[in-house]
This record gives C-alpha cells, sequence and structure tokens, in this order.
C-alpha cells in the first residue's frame, strides 16, 4: 500500500503543521514574559537574559493566591448544585417520564442556544435588587439557571438509555422513588456526572461577560475576569502582561493536563449533545 | 411501566374484571403521584431556570419596548427601538459584522477541519495522533480571554505574524492587523478561527472513526480516488458531527464577545463591532437599556434562525 504510507506521510505533516499553529500564541506569550520589563519586544526573539522574576512580580501584582480562592469558590457554588439539580430533573425528565416531561424537555431545551449577551441587563437589575451586586453570589447563582438547559439535557440523555427493568426491579423490592434514585440511579450515572462536571467546572471558570458585568473587584471574579481586569493595568507592559496572563491560564492548563483524557472525551460528548 | 409488572404477576389476579377494575383505580391512583413525584423532582431546576433565564428573557423583551435609562423613569415607545436596531449605521453594522465573522468562527473551521480530519484519518491511532488530540483542545480549554490577549500580541506591529511575513519577503504588508480598518474585522475571525478549528477537527475525526471501513474498501476496489472517497463516503458519513460543527461555531460567531472586548474593543472605530459588545455597551455604558434589549432579542432570534435549520437537517438523517 503505497498509497496508503504517502497520504499517512502527509497525513503527520499536516498534524504536525496544525499542533504548531496551536502552540503558536502559547509560545509566543511565554517568550514576550521572558523580556525585561517595560520592553517592546519583537517577535520571538529569546532574550539574552531571560527575566524569570517576571513571572513572580506578575503573580504578586496580579494577587494571584486571591484569584484561585475566588475562582475556586465560585466553582464550588456552581458545579455541585447544578449537577445535583440537572441529575434529579434528567432522572425525572429521561427516566420516570410523568406526564408533562415532553413538554418541560422543550422548555429547558429551549434555553439551549440562548447568548448570554440576550438577558446580561436584566440579569443585571435582577441581581442588584437581589443586593447581590459584586458579591460572587452575583456569579455563582445566575451560572447555575444558564447552565442549566445544557446540563437537564446531558443527564437526561443519559437516563433515557437506562432500562425500564432496573427500576422495576427495585420497587418490587420496596425501593420509592428517591431511594431508586439516590442508591440505584446515581451511582450509575458517575461517569454521565463527571464528564458534566468537567465541562461545568471550566465554563464557570472561563466565564468572562457575567464576571465583568456584575462584579467590580476582580478578586471576587473568575480566572477569566480578573484576566480582563489585569489586561487594562498591565496593558502597556506587554512582558509583565504576557507573564500575567500564562499564570492565569496555567491552573486550567494544568488541571488539563493531569485529567487530559477525560477532558477530551467529555469535551467532544459535549459538543455533540449540545 | 408499573402496569407490566402487576399484569405480569398473575398471582394478584383474582378474576378478571373486578382486577382490572381494581388496576385501573391503583393505576390512577400511582400515575397521580408519580406525575407529583416526577415534577418534583425537576421543581428545583426549573425554578432557578426559570428565574434566571425565563425571566431576564421575558424583561429583555418587555425593555425593548421602552425608552429608559436603567433608573429613572421609562417610556413606552412600542416598536422604536427595533427600528433604531435596524436604521442606525452602527447598531446594523454590528449585525452584518457578526455574519461576516460565521465565514471566520464556522465556514473556514468546519471546511478546514474535514480536510484536515480526512487527511489524519488514516493515522488516527497512531501516538502522534493523541498527543494531537490533546494538543488542539487547547484553545478550548483557556480562557477566551487569555486567546484574545495572545493572539493581540501575535498581531501587533511587532508581533510574531509580521515577524514571519518579513522572513519571507512580504515586509511591504506588514501592519498593526488589529488596528486597521481593512483588516481588523478578518484579524478577529482568525482568532475565532484558531480557537474552533481544532474542536472541529476532532469532532469529525471522532465522527469519521466511526465510519464503516469496508465502504472505503469498497470505493478502492471500485476504484476511486482519494477524493471521490471525501466526497461520496466521508462527508456524507458526516451529516451529524457536521451539524454539530455548524451549530456551535454559528453560534460562537454571533455571539461572539470575549476575544473582540479583549483584543479590539469593537475598533477601530466601529470596524469589529458585534451585537454582544454593542448590548454591553449601550447598556452599561451609555445606560440605553431599552436599545440594548431590542438589540438583544434580535440577536436572540437571529441565533435562532441559524441554528434551527441546521439542527433540523441534521435530526432528519438520524432518524
Amino acid at each position: 500500500m503505497i498509497t496508503g504510507r504517502r497520504e499517512a506521510w502527509i497525513g503527520r505533516a499536516l498534524l504536525i503543521v496544525l499542533m504548531a499553529g496551536t502552540v503558536l500564541p502559547f509560545l509566543s506569550l511565554f517568550v514576550t514574559a521572558l523580556h525585561p520589563a517595560g520592553t517592546y519586544p519583537a517577535g520571538l526573539d529569546w532574550p539574552s537574559h531571560p527575566q524569570w522574576g517576571n513571572f513572580v512580580s506578575a503573580f504578586q501584582s496580579a494577587r494571584m493566591g486571591k484569584l484561585l480562592q475566588s475562582s475556586a469558590l465560585i466553582v464550588l457554588g456552581v458545579v455541585p448544585v447544578s449537577i445535583l439539580l440537572a441529575t434529579m430533573a434528567g432522572f425525572a425528565i429521561g427516566h420516570l417520564r410523568m406526564a408533562g416531561h415532553r413538554l418541560l424537555l422543550l422548555v429547558f431545551v429551549f434555553g439551549l442556544t440562548l447568548p448570554f449577551e440576550g438577558i446580561v441587563t436584566p440579569l443585571y437589575l435582577q441581581v442588584r435588587d437581589l443586593g447581590l451586586l459584586n458579591t460572587r453570589w452575583a456569579i455563582i447563582l445566575p451560572l447555575i439557571g444558564l447552565f442549566m438547559p445544557f446540563s437537564v439535557f446531558w443527564m437526561r440523555a443519559h437516563f433515557v438509555n437506562m432500562p425500564e427493568e432496573l427500576s422495576e426491579s427495585a420497587r418490587v423490592d420496596g425501593a420509592g422513588t428517591w431511594q431508586l434514585f439516590w442508591r440505584i440511579h446515581v451511582p450509575l450515572a458517575r461517569p454521565a456526572i463527571a464528564s458534566l462536571a468537567i465541562l461545568l467546572f471550566l465554563w464557570t471558570w472561563n466565564q468572562f461577560l457575567l464576571a465583568i458585568v456584575l462584579v467590580d473587584d476582580p478578586a471576587k471574579r473568575t480566572m477569566a475576569g480578573a484576566l480582563g481586569a489585569f489586561q487594562g493595568q498591565w496593558g502597556t507592559d506587554i512582558p509583565l502582561l504576557c507573564a500575567g496572563s500564562l499564570l492565569i491560564l496555567a491552573p486550567t492548563l494544568l488541571v488539563f493536563v493531569i485529567f487530559q483524557r477525560q477532558f477530551v472525551s467529555a469535551l467532544l460528548q459535549g459538543s455533540l449533545k449540545g | 411501566m408499573t402496569q407490566r409488572t402487576l399484569t405480569a404477576r398473575p398471582g394478584r389476579v383474582q378474576g378478571r374484571d373486578r382486577a382490572s377494575a381494581a388496576q385501573r383505580r391503583r393505576r390512577g391512583g400511582r400515575l397521580r403521584t408519580s406525575v407529583l413525584i416526577g415534577w418534583l423532582f425537576v421543581a428545583p431546576a426549573l425554578l432557578v431556570y426559570a428565574f434566571f433565564v425565563l425571566r431576564p428573557l421575558v424583561m429583555t423583551i418587555q425593555y425593548s419596548l421602552y425608552k429608559w435609562n436603567g433608573i429613572g423613569r421609562s417610556t413606552w415607545v412600542g416598536l422604536d427601538n427595533y427600528a433604531q436596531v435596524f436604521t442606525d449605521p452602527d447598531l446594523f453594522r454590528s449585525i452584518l459584522n457578526a455574519f461576516e465573522l460565521i465565514v471566520f468562527f464556522s465556514a473556514v473551521p468546519v471546511l478546514l477541519g474535514l480536510v484536515i480530519a480526512a487527511t489524519i484519518r488514516r493515522i488516527a491511532a497512531s501516538r502522534l495522533a493523541m498527543v494531537g488530540r490533546t494538543v488542539l483542545f487547547l484553545p478550548q480549554v483557556i480562557p477566551l480571554v487569555a486567546a484574545g490577549i495572545a493572539w493581540s500580541w501575535l498581531l501587533s506591529s511587532t508581533g510574531v505574524v509580521n515577524q514571519v511575513l518579513r522572513a519571507i519577503g512580504l515586509g511591504g504588508i506588514t501592519r498593526a492587523w488589529l488596528g486597521d480598518f481593512s483588516t481588523a474585522l478578518p484579524s478577529v475571525g482568525v482568532i475565532g478561527a484558531w480557537v474552533l478549528l481544532g474542536l472541529c477537527t476532532l469532532l469529525l475525526l471522532a465522527g469519521m472513526s466511526k465510519i464503516d471501513s469496508s465502504l472505503y474498501e469498497a470505493a478502492r476496489l471500485d476504484g476511486a480516488g482519494p477524493v471521490r472517497e471525501f466526497f461520496a463516503i466521508t462527508v456524507p458519513s458526516l451529516r451529524q458531527e457536521l451539524g454539530v460543527c455548524d451549530t456551535v461555531t454559528v453560534i460562537a460567531a454571533l455571539a461572539s464577545f470575549d476575544v473582540i472586548y479583549i483584543s479590539t474593543q469593537g475598533g477601530p472605530g466601529n470596524a469589529t463591532m458585534v451585537p454582544g459588545l454593542e448590548i454591553y455597551y449601550l447598556a452599561f455604558s451609555e445606560r440605553e437599556v431599552g436599545l440594548a434589549s431590542a438589540l438583544a432579542v434580535v440577536l436572540m432570534i437571529l441565533v435562532l434562525i441559524c441554528v434551527t435549520p441546521i439542527q433540523w437537517l441534521t435530526k432528519e438523517d438520524t432518524k
């Protein structure tokens, strides 16, 4: 198979070019971050004296410790609650299939394509009226609602495939619906829940629009929102801005590298279901 | 489904008529409780969703009919805000820009991703491809804001893009790509294409791995070359994945915000203004809540108009 081998080589070459293109922006950030602060370095030139200290000063001036803590708090507020509510709703719509489940699904699916910009203005006013502006709740509560259509859709897709017989035998053994849910179905749904958790973590951590609209203090925002403020503050000091950007995207990168297999499959499935 | 268990246990049935009457009564009772339980399970999710999505949605529509600065008294203006969205050149321009971005955010990643995926399909099981899967997902994992910052620097006058152009003898066309009226929007488009290309490639690759390889063997026996094979087998088999790629990328284009906020703020002039950013400025800087809401409603309708046919086409195919 000579043609096969040639095709394989073309494939490899193309993949390498594509990977290089993907990595190039990160490489450029990294090289630039090593130049002396305040300079305006050119392109991809490796500096004669790499300034590793830039990362330290960016870490301090970005108050990275605070930012990490803030983002972690927001993720902890959003992800477990979203998963619990979505799993319950997905179970009812996909498995119990009580009267009205089709309508309910339709109501949730309706929200799937909704751009956040479409409702951000009333959300701001609503959060203001609740007195939650500039608190982390201003990001947490709306995000739980905004992620709900996808989360319910996702969990429903899992429960729809669970065999009826499973629940029937549990009921014969005298399990109520709540026990059926907790004892039988939640343990079985663990892989679907794990994937959903990964996606929700990522989307919460990277959420920008809600963070800049609803919270003024960068130290109470998500990582992405803080990065926006960081750019305003450091826009003219390119090396420090690059160092700060790398630091701020490092946590997701780290989590991604550790759990890469789960991330890739969650992201692939996530797009397919959404 | 509970009825099936009941009828499947004949021990309980004594005398067909009485049993069925009792059954009917029992079924009715059971049905009512199970509907209640089902709705109780959905209720928390539904309440949060209704309060933080459906209510704001209704409010957006309501605000769009008023002239209001968000604090003082509001005045009913009917559809005037909508008229302004379509007649104000700046506002309408933002909508046109969003459609131009579809070319970069959607057409480029989907078409290029299709070609790339088809080319690297043969090595999909190799170690290089495994590494590739990880690397190509990087733009999906980092905040879009970070992508915006990285690319603003790449595209700046002293950035890597110009460095490369100079190196290959194209120094004449170097410029600050994001600051130039004619190149700003395509440059923002390139950033979007970079973000979405890897995702599309991998989605399509995953779809291709599900295609029955005997189809390709049969095509080869019939003397089909790689190109024929691509159009006769690969593309039709990927209908669903292509639909997903289209949906995701079209929404990303129409609702783009993060990248543009960071890289150009809509400028220079209004060259890269998009509805998402315009809504943000109108509502939070210019205090034109009514106008912002009208544009928001238009944006949401545009997304639905663009995405529904894609969904419908792919659904049709899976049945």
